[in-house]
Formats: structure tokens, sequence, C-alpha cells
């Protein structure tokens, strides 16, 4: 087979798997769901046509120009998808050094694995894109509509981001294997990933909050200060954001450019993947010896699984990664706290923020700790009660909550009491109320699908999201004084006790 | 094989159990196991073994049918029969960031042993089973036969009186499924109870003390080898022979 024939063999072969991969996370691996989920993604994006036409209605109106203050916020924009876009990528090659799969049969075949290795970096790129396009589309779909066609040039743009941020994610991670070897290149990639998908969003936000005191983001990037430092609107800087406008030359460029990266990395680094793949395959086979000699300390049953709990997610960097990128989140409104230390209007930010996390870091290791259970027959076929064992588990989660959540406390009750209890409660109860979303929809699965959890049961999922807003919502109402949060706390636990009425443990 | 008293209750005794998936996998099932055994269930693939093996350990609900472990009712009373029971799956199930210490730590903890006894036991059994060396590595990089080792010593560390492995020798070299055999046959002189399934007949005919035949959930024959060899009127059969002839008869009377 000539290299172009292997090529397209390969690729036929890569879209085949994708697309069998993408279908089993759509129906949850319940091929009698496909129907059923073809419908869910059409009525998916005919929601998010709606609201991107609600958001850029204003925008068209206003003709917009390339002038500097448009070009500015098209261009975080670039960056906003971008770096989601580079997170996204960084994770898919981590997974294709060390996930094995089919990796062992195609290195043992007599083909050249490094074209192999080339339409997966292709494979990257596109899912790249395509995960862009299903969220930026609707609102490029909608601009093309109202606004005319010049805006089919945004595609054009994602297309080239997607190829050099994918072109950035093998590099970064060929030259982290380089520099820190194959051991430490896993937990470091993937916490690189989680801080590089936040950490624009982030930064914008910790800006905005100094510059403004709000957490609006896009407030700073048309503040005076930024417009007199921006370059000029020729520069070649805003190339990209003019390809979106609709400029047909710089998008040409900006494609040129993107795909002489991808093409310059692909041809350096898709021969070296073997290798790469290889000495990764070697490190999962050594565990890593303990320090010091072990002292047996047998605990109750219930603190045993607490422990263990405990233990598990601290030796889990990827877990810890997905963690800290909530975590991340939280600085922003930790540092207005610090910011407006002493104020009232600081916690009415703040709050609400502190509760919707603890009830999605809540729901996720809550899923973890119970569905994800690693040795099922174990545990139950011990001596101790479904009930003890399912209520360790929860105390284990709430313990991890109280051990994040505490420092943002203690700084609260030097500010207000209330507040602290306000933030308290909500706290409380949003991974309370995610904990119970958990229980009764739980459904035994392996740790490692920890990625796929929302595949299982999208009710359950969705109803995470909201009642944690619920309870944000609530929070928020409470300190900033209004006497009307027992309606919102009600509504709340209304929503909660919908979302018991439809869990499959009630049913069963 | 070690004679129990007459009034003592047997290890196991099931009674008419009965599970379904769809089509039934144990189809009224009666079983006896004595204390102090070495009892073998054999049978071909989706006979209902496992199936059997999940309800005595408590991890299925029978539709139907008692379960009695040393006279505790399976089904009335499950903490009770579980405190006494030990299983271990084909499937090493384990948790791969816990060092075999800390796993076995974690069953200790789950079966409520004292510290200092689990303690002196966990010492023994990673010593017995090879694995004292590797006590400080996570079982993240162990192979198929070292879990098998690491989810045997949970199994055994509370000293369960009624110890059910199914398939305990999947998948293991020579070398371990030899240590294996040797860490159950003391068990038995030691005076606990083994019922276990397999597909190596070689197992079952130098170990056993007596064998249960188990096709489409129903139990079609029992005894010791000598037992066997007379109903199928096969003097000097291998147990290969006979298993084959007792699965064909059934088959043939349905």
């Amino acid at each position: 087979m000539n290299a172009i024939a292997s090529l397209v063999w390969f690729a036929r072969h890569e879209r085949r798997l994708a697309w069998r991969d993408a279908l089993s996370m759509m129906t949850a691996g319940r091929p009698d769901r496909e129907r059923r989920a073809w419908i869910w993604l059409c009525a998916f994006a005919i929601a998010l046509h709606v609201i991107a036409y609600l958001l850029v209605r204003n925008f068209v109106s206003q003709q917009m120009q390339a002038d500097l203050p448009t070009l500015i916020a098209v261009t975080a924009s670039i960056l906003l998808s971008g770096s989601a876009m580079l997170s996204q990528a960084m994770e898919s090659v981590t997974r294709t050094f060390y996930s094995r799969s089919d990796l062992e049969l195609i290195l043992s075949a007599p083909v050249k694995a490094e074209r192999l290795f080339a339409v997966r970096i292709g494979a990257m790129a596109l899912s790249a894109a395509l995960m862009s396009i299903l969220l930026m589309g609707p609102f490029i779909n909608v601009l093309i509509w109202r606004d005319g066609w010049q805006w089919l040039s945004a595609y054009g743009v994602l297309i080239a981001v997607s190829l050099v941020t994918t072109s950035l994610a093998v590099a970064i991670t060929i030259k982290l294997f380089q520099w820190i070897g194959p051991r430490r290149t896993r937990v470091a990639a993937q916490i690189t990933a989680a801080i590089v998908g936040g950490v624009f969003v982030i930064g914008l936000q910790t800006a905005a909050m100094f510059s403004s005191g709000t957490l609006q983001r896009l407030s700073v990037l048309q503040s005076e200060t930024v417009l007199a430092h921006a370059p000029a609107p020729d520069s070649p800087v805003w190339w990209p954001a003019a390809a979106a406008l609709g400029n047909g030359r710089d998008l040409f460029f900006v494609l040129a450019a993107s795909l002489l990266v991808f093409l310059a990395v692909t041809a350096r680094y898709a021969p070296r993947f073997a290798g790469y793949v290889l000495a990764a395959s070697s490190v999962s086979e050594i565990s890593r010896p303990a320090a010091g000699a072990h002292r047996f300390k047998v605990l109750s049953p219930a603190a045993s699984l607490r422990r263990k709990e405990q233990l598990l997610i601290l030796r889990d960097p990827w877990l810890i990664s997905q963690s800290l990128m909530q975590l991340l989140y939280l600085s922003p409104p930790a540092l207005l706290l610090w910011h407006n230390y002493g104020k009232a209007g600081g916690a009415v930010v703040l709050v609400p923020v502190l509760v919707m996390t603890a009830g999605q870091l809540a729901g996720g290791l809550a899923w973890l700790t119970i569905s994800g259970e690693d040795a099922p027959d174990l545990v139950q076929s011990a001596p101790v009660t479904p009930g003890r064992l399912l209520r360790a588990k929860a105390e284990a989660v709430m313990q991890c909550i109280g051990i994040v959540f505490f420092p943002f406390i203690a700084v609260l009750l030097f500010v207000s009491r209330q507040q602290a209890f306000y933030a308290a409660a909500g706290i409380g109860a949003a991974a309370l109320s995610s904990i119970a979303i958990q229980l009764w929809f739980r459904s035994q699965a392996k740790r490692s699908q920890f990625r796929r959890r929302h595949t299982s049961s999208r009710i359950a999922t969705l109803a995470e999201a909201l009642i944690s807003i619920a309870w944000a919502g609530t929070g928020a109402v409470a300190v900033s004084g209004n006497s009307l949060w027992p309606f919102s706390a009600g509504f709340a636990l209304f929503l909660l006790l919908c979302v018991r009425w439809l869990s499959p443990s009630r049913l069963s | 094989m070690p004679s129990s008293p007459a009034s003592a209750p047997p290890a196991l005794s099931i009674t008419g159990l009965r599970k379904s998936f769809g089509r039934p996998a144990v189809d009224g099932l009666d079983l006896e196991v004595r204390a102090g055994e070495f009892y073998l269930l054999l049978g071909p693939n989706g006979a209902g073994k496992t199936t059997t093996l999940r309800m005595v350990s408590g991890l299925l609900k029978p539709d139907a049918g008692a379960i009695r472990i040393f006279g505790v009712d399976a089904l009335a009373d499950p903490i009770g029969a579980k405190q006494i029971t030990g299983w271990l799956s084909d499937e090493p199930m384990i948790y791969d960031k816990l060092t075999p210490p800390e796993y076995l730590e974690f069953v200790a903890g789950l079966w409520s042993v004292p510290g200092d006894v689990a303690g002196s036991r966990s010492r023994e059994l990673l010593r017995w089973l090879g694995l004292e060396p590797h006590a400080r590595e996570r079982c993240e990089g162990f192979s198929r036969g070292m879990r098998q080792k690491v989810a045997l010593a949970g199994a055994l560390v509370h000293e369960p009186r009624l110890i059910i492995l199914d398939e305990p020798l999947t998948g293991l070299d020579a070398g371990a499924a030899r240590l294996v055999k040797d860490v159950l046959q003391e068990k038995v002189r030691g005076g606990s109870t083994v019922l276990m399934t397999t597909h190596i007949l070689e197992i079952a005919e130098r170990m056993a003390d007596r064998i249960g035949v188990i096709a489409q959930g129903r139990l079609i024959a029992e005894g010791t080898l000598a037992d066997l060899r007379a109903r199928t009127g096969r003097e000097g059969a291998t147990l290969e022979d006979m298993f084959l002839s007792l699965v064909d008869q059934d088959r043939a009377a349905e």
C-alpha cells in the first residue's frame, strides 16, 4: 500500500472508530436509544440557535464594523474558544500516549506507524474543530442569517484555530515528555490541560474584577486603557478577527499559516509518536513504591470506606486536575472577596459561585464514590448494610467538600457571620442535593469512565446543574438581605422532589 | 475429609434455589456442602455456577429458594451470613491506587477484624502468597496473577468459615496456580470449607472431596470421583469423560 492509500485507509478506520465512539457516548452505550439521541441532539441544536439569536440580535442591529473595539471583542472570543480547544487537544494527545487500546496491535503490524499517528493528529484537530463548531456554530449561523454570507468565514477561522491549537498541544505534550519523562508527563499534561482550559476566562474575570469591581469579562476589553495600548486595526494581530468578520484576504492568510504550522508539526512529530507510546506503555507497567513501611491500622467499616475513598481521590491525578479546574474558577470570586473585604457587595457575587461549585464538585465526587466503585463485589459481599455503605460514601464526599470550602467560609466569618452561615448552608444544601441525585441515579460503572458519567443519565446531569443553580440563587437572595429566600429554597427542594420522582431507584 | 458431628449444621445448604434473567439461570437447585470439605462445582458454560455462587455470597437476590450458611439464613440475615463468608470472583477487582497492605487493611475494616489480628494475618498472607516484596507498590502495575493473589488475600484476611471461589485459577501461570491451590488446601486442613467452580478438571480430580455437576441450573450429579464413576458406569474413566457423559445424558433427557 502506498503512502496516500495507507493514509486514506487509516483515516477510514479512525472515522469508523470515532463515529461509533460518538454514537456510544450519545446513547450511553445502548443502541436502542439512537433515535432518541438524535431527537435530543436536534432539540439541543435548536435551543442553542434560539439562545444565539437572543444574544446576537443586538450586535446585528448595531451594524458591526471592523473597528478596534470589535476586533478586540472578536479576538477575545477566538482566544476563549482556542483555550478550550487547546485543553481538549492536550487531553487527546495524552490519551493517545497512555491508553493502549489498539496501539499494541498497530505497532506490532508491518505498517508505518507514523501514518496512523499523522491521521490521529488530524482526527484530534477535526474533533477540536467539531466541538467548537457545535458551540459556536449557532452564533455564526444566526449572524449569517441576519447579517450576510460574509460570516461564513468564521467557520474558516474556527478550523484554523483548531489546526493551530492541535499543533500546539502535540508540541507541548512532546516537549513535556522530553523534559520531565513519561511518568510525570501524564499528570503534568492533564493538569496543564485543565489550567489552559480555564486560564483565559479566569484571567479576564480577574482583570475585570480589579478594573471595574465586577466579574463582567468583556468590560475590561472595552476599557480606555486596553484601547489605548492595543495595536492599530491594520496590524496582523487582528487578522484572525478580521477574517472572522469576512475579510477574504485575511482568511486566506490565516488558513494558510495554520495549515503550514499543522503540517510542519505533524511531519516533525508523527514519526516519533511510536517511540513515545512505547515509553509511556512501559511506565504503566511499573508501579510506584510507597514511602516507608506500612503501619497497619484497622478502622470501623464506615471509617474504612471513607478513608479508602479519600485515598483513591487523592491518588488520582486526572481527577485532581478536573477538580483543580473547578477550583480555579473559584479564584476570581476569591480575589473579589479579598478586594471587597469588608464591603457587603462582594458576598452577593461570591456566595452563589461557591454554592454552584460545591454542587458540581460534590456531584462528580459522589459519582466516583457511589457509581464508580472499582470493587463492587467486595463491598457488597462485606457484612455491612447497604444503607451504611452508602452513608459512608456520602460522608467521604462531604468531608472533601468541607476541606475545599472551609477556607472561604472562614474568611467570610470575619466579614459577616450571617453571610458565612448562608454560604455554609448553601454549600451544604447543594452538595447534599448532588449526592442525593447520584444516589438515586446510581448505576455501576468503572471509575475510569468518569469523563462519560454525564452520558449515563442526562436527567441526573441536568438536575444536578439546575438544583445547584437553584441553591446558588437562594444563596444570592439570602446574602442580599431579601426575605424571599425561603421561597427560592422551597423551589430548590421542589425540584429535588421532582428529580426523586423521576429517578429509577424510586421506580424499581 | 474431616467428618462433622451429626448435629452440626452443614457449611452450606441450598434448597429450591431459582433465578431467572428472562430464561432460568438457576432452576430449583438443591445442594449441600459439608463443613470442612473441599467441594467443586463443575458445569458447562452458562450452567448457572456463577449465578449460584453470587446468590450464596449475597451479590444477587434469588427469585425463590433458601440459602443457609452454617445454619444462618443468608436471605433473612445477610450480614450474619456475610460475616463468615469469603468471596473471590474470576475477575480480580481491586483498587489500583492502593498497595496490598492498604487493600487488606480496608477489607479487614469492612469485616471488623481487630487491628492487631488483621495486621499479623495480613503480613502472613502477603508472605504466604509471595506478595511481601511488592507490599509497598500500588496494585496498578500488578500482573493478573498478582492481582488475583491480592484479591485472594482479601478473601481470607477475615478467616471465613466458608470460602467461595469462582474460577480462581483463570489466567494464572503454573506457579501462581500451585500457590493458590496450596493455600486453599491449607485452609481446608485448618477447618475452613471451600466451595469452588473451575473448568480445570485435573484440579477437581486432585483436590476435591466431592464434586457437583450442574447443567441448565440444576444439579445433575454429585459425589466423590468413585461415586461419579459408578454412576456413569465407566470404571477407570477420567473426570473429563464422566463430565461429558453426564452433560450429554442430561441434554438427551431434555
